[in-house]
């Protein structure tokens, strides 16, 4: 793949061929979904209102992609996570999604040349680090990611995860670099 | 957001008026986190320099953890909610 680069007025361009821009369609759509349905109507509403007035505090979500892409903001305090929670998970889940979706709205059905602000290039890089939480999570990643690779079976049906993972973190690598400069 | 009147807040923060502990920022280490991320990360939402943002990412690589700001309960909790829009594992707690 060519890799980001920086352009004039402070965002980033690339060059993508058409089963990259399929891949990452793919990969971002599952994490769309597990961040929640977008399409609430009024009812929506008063289940945020009744959830605001609930006695029960909103645990930490149960699968474990959700849990790290949705933290507790406060460790070893239940109730103060809890009341942040309350407070905040919504808009959180609303905001990632609306960053996977610049990423969707950006990226050329058929491939080719995509160029992005700052603001667009920001919500590229928080959605690719996402996707990257989601595999990471799943697939037990540890620093040695490279290590875990070259120990697996070839055959593994893991193994084509792994490199879609170490795919994603060196497009997600050259998008810092084009901004940091 | 709208539904949560500012008032509603108010009572849990009982703490806030012990001027001598502040409340920190903390981020966690991360295997997936890439190292040039997080030191963007650092730059772009606290206005930090380069090396005072690269020298954060390495304790949170090396230490596990890092104070990345200090301040009130309020502002910490505001950073906490940006960092996990960008996927870092960030918390808040009163220093000790």
């Amino acid at each position: 793949m060519e890799m980001f680069r920086s352009t004039r007025d402070g965002g980033a361009s690339v060059w993508l061929s058409a089963g990259e821009a399929t891949l990452l369609r793919t990969l971002v759509v599952p994490v769309m979904e597990l961040l929640g349905d977008d399409s609430r109507g009024p009812a929506g509403v008063l289940d945020d209102l009744e959830s605001l007035f609930a006695e029960d505090q909103p645990h930490t979500p149960q699968d474990p992609v959700l849990a790290r892409l949705l933290p507790d903001a406060y460790q070893d305090d239940p109730a103060a996570a809890g009341e942040f929670r309350k407070y905040t998970e919504s808009s959180l889940r609303e905001s990632k999604k609306y960053f996977a979706q610049t990423l969707l709205d950006t990226l050329p059905a058929k491939g080719g040349r995509v160029k992005l602000t700052g603001d667009q290039a920001r919500d590229w890089l928080r959605t690719l680090n996402d996707v990257r939480l989601m595999f990471g999570v799943r697939l037990e990643v540890t620093e040695d990611f490279e290590e875990q690779l070259a120990a697996l079976d070839p055959q593994d049906p893991k193994v084509a995860a792994f490199e879609v993972y170490g795919w994603l973190g060196a497009v997600q690598e050259s998008l810092v670099q084009a901004l940091a400069r | 957001m709208s539904v949560a009147p500012a008032e509603v807040d108010l009572p849990r923060s009982a703490d806030e008026t012990v001027p001598d502990k502040p409340w920190v920022t903390i981020v966690w280490n991360d295997p997936v986190n890439l190292m040039s991320y997080v030191t963007y990360v650092f730059e772009h939402v606290f206005g930090y320099p380069r090396p005072k943002a690269e020298k954060l990412m390495l304790d949170v690589h090396h230490k596990g953890k890092a104070v990345v700001a200090v301040g009130t309960r309020e502002a910490m909790e505001h950073n906490v909610e940006v960092l996990h829009g960008y996927g870092l594992w960030a918390t808040v707690r009163q220093d000790k």
